[in-house]
């Protein structure tokens, strides 16, 4: 799960690199943008949960 | 930004940065003194030493090898995609060839890079405190000084984020003249990937029941450091500003303002929400969020007014000690210096509250294209080398060198040889 969380984050970045290659508009471009930046952040909680879950089970 | 090359730059400005620069080692040390205060008083010398050694590493390690990555001008690699020209690294030489023939400016961008690749490297060693050996310590500071904070500086400073105005008018490019992003965002992202990859000191996350407390064993510490940062900061700020944003001499003092603003606005927000949260204001914490403050600064300082910069100054404050608190109680994330949240979280705010702030249309979304690139690249991207390392040189010393503490382990004597050491059977 941490590694599948690690491995969506560029995911998120290159959904922002299309944004600034595909739309030249404000709106579409800003909307895009953060678009991108949501799917890394649920990358990083998944990330941290996975490392909560290796934690408890290290105990 | 603005792309250096053409830029003249006066005798004035040089003579000025170089200055700032020489006291930018302050913010530095000001920092060691903090990570040390905020470790266990058994691993203090290992602290003090391994400061010296990562930066010696990190700053040999970018000289040798990472300026050429790093360093802006027209040999720069370029590919093309949708018709635009991505910059991506530089192609200047290793070892630092040439230096003297290269413009006055470019040598000052050396040495100001030279002081970042070691605050960054000195930034995860704090987080690995009482359990980070001294040879990872320095295999991360190698990579991160070669290879990982050439290529965002390079981004940042003369590459595609900074051209993200003049290629896709994407306002004037990333702004970032203090470093926020490719030095305190990318060091709380390399402390957040040692943290996990060395794991909890032992005892810290007991079976049953909450974390336990391990405090800082020299809160004097702390706080000296803390105000010794300022200083530093406050002439890493004001030489970031002439030589990112070509800005003249007149302007550095509203920097300065700034840069105090900002700093003392989190003392206050971290003093109050520590104060209505424990009953009495905790005197780490606030070390905590003067030095988010400080990190703020660094995006903030030099476009925004000193009434942005103190409302940019009160956020970092406020959330600083909530962060804290919840990523050690809610996230078991074991890290002392609280670098992931002083140096992570308030780098990428201040790269965001620039852009809030910032005249320019477009600023805003310049600013979140420089925060995705860091969260969504980079931390993978040195969790990735961190995770490799690690199964080559172990980041964490044995259980009998954590029992004996770091100092008696590694370096065969103690910080404090009159003192009662406390070991680890005093704790749960």
């Amino acid at each position: 799960m941490k590694y599948a969380g690690l491995l969506v984050m560029p995911a998120g970045f290159f959904l922002t690199i299309a944004a600034i290659v595909l739309f030249p508009g404000v709106t579409m471009r800003t909307a895009f943008v953060l678009c991108g930046l949501a799917v890394e952040v649920m990358a990083l909680v998944v990330t941290v949960r996975g490392h909560m879950q290796l934690r408890s089970e290290n105990r | 930004m603005t792309p250096l090359a053409p830029m003249p730059f006066p005798e004035t400005s040089f003579a000025l940065t170089l200055v700032l620069l020489l006291m930018a080692p302050l913010a530095i040390a000001g920092l060691a003194l903090m990570n040390v205060g905020l470790g266990r008083s058994r691993s203090a010398a290992q602290s003090m030493l391994g400061t010296l050694v990562v930066v010696s590493t990190a700053v040999i390690a970018f000289v040798l090898v990472g300026w050429a990555i790093a360093s802006g001008n027209d040999r720069d690699l370029v590919f093309h995609v949708g018709g635009k020209a991505w910059n991506w690294a530089g192609a200047g030489q290793v070892f630092a060839r040439g230096l003297s023939s290269v413009p006055p400016r470019a040598q000052l961008i050396l040495l100001s890079e030279m002081l970042s690749v070691a605050m960054v490297a000195l930034i995860p060693w704090g987080s690995g405190a009482d359990r980070l050996r001294l040879p990872a310590g320095a295999a991360i500071a190698a990579v991160l000084g070669a290879v990982v904070f050439p290529l965002i500086a390079h981004w940042t400073w003369s590459g595609w984020l900074a051209q993200l105005g003049t290629n896709f008018a994407i306002g004037t490019g990333l702004v970032d003249s203090g470093g926020a992003g490719p030095v305190h965002a990318l060091g709380g992202m390399a402390a957040l990937a040692v943290i996990w990859i060395a794991g909890p000191r032992k005892g810290k996350f007991p079976r049953e029941g909450l974390s336990t407390a391990m405090p800082g064993h020299n809160v004097v510490y702390v706080l000296f450091g803390s105000l010794v940062a300022l200083v530093g900061w406050l002439a890493w700020n004001m030489a970031g500003t002439l030589l990112w944003l070509n800005a003249v001499p007149s302007a550095l003092a509203v920097v300065a303002v700034n840069t105090i603003l900002s700093a003392t606005a989190a003392l206050a927000g971290t003093f109050l929400v520590t104060r209505i949260r424990f009953g009495k204001p905790d005197a780490s914490l606030c070390a905590n969020g003067w030095l988010a403050g400080l990190v703020t600064s660094s995006a903030c300082a030099s476009v925004v007014s000193p009434l942005e910069a103190l409302f940019a100054g009160v956020v970092a404050g406020i959330f600083t000690p909530l962060l804290v608190e919840s990523f050690e109680l809610a996230l078991s994330i074991d890290d002392p210096s609280g670098a992931v949240i002083v140096h992570g979280a308030a780098g990428l705010w201040g790269l965001i509250a620039s852009g809030i702030f910032a005249p320019q249309a477009g600023q805003f979304v310049a600013q979140l294209i420089g925060v995705s690139t860091l969260l969504g690249l980079m931390l993978p991207l040195v969790y990735g080398f961190f995770w490799l390392m690690d199964r080559v040189i172990s980041f964490r010393v044995e259980p009998d060198g954590e029992r004996l503490g770091m100092d008696l382990h590694e370096l065969g004597g103690n910080a404090y040889p009159e003192f009662v050491v406390h070991r680890d059977e005093s704790y749960r």
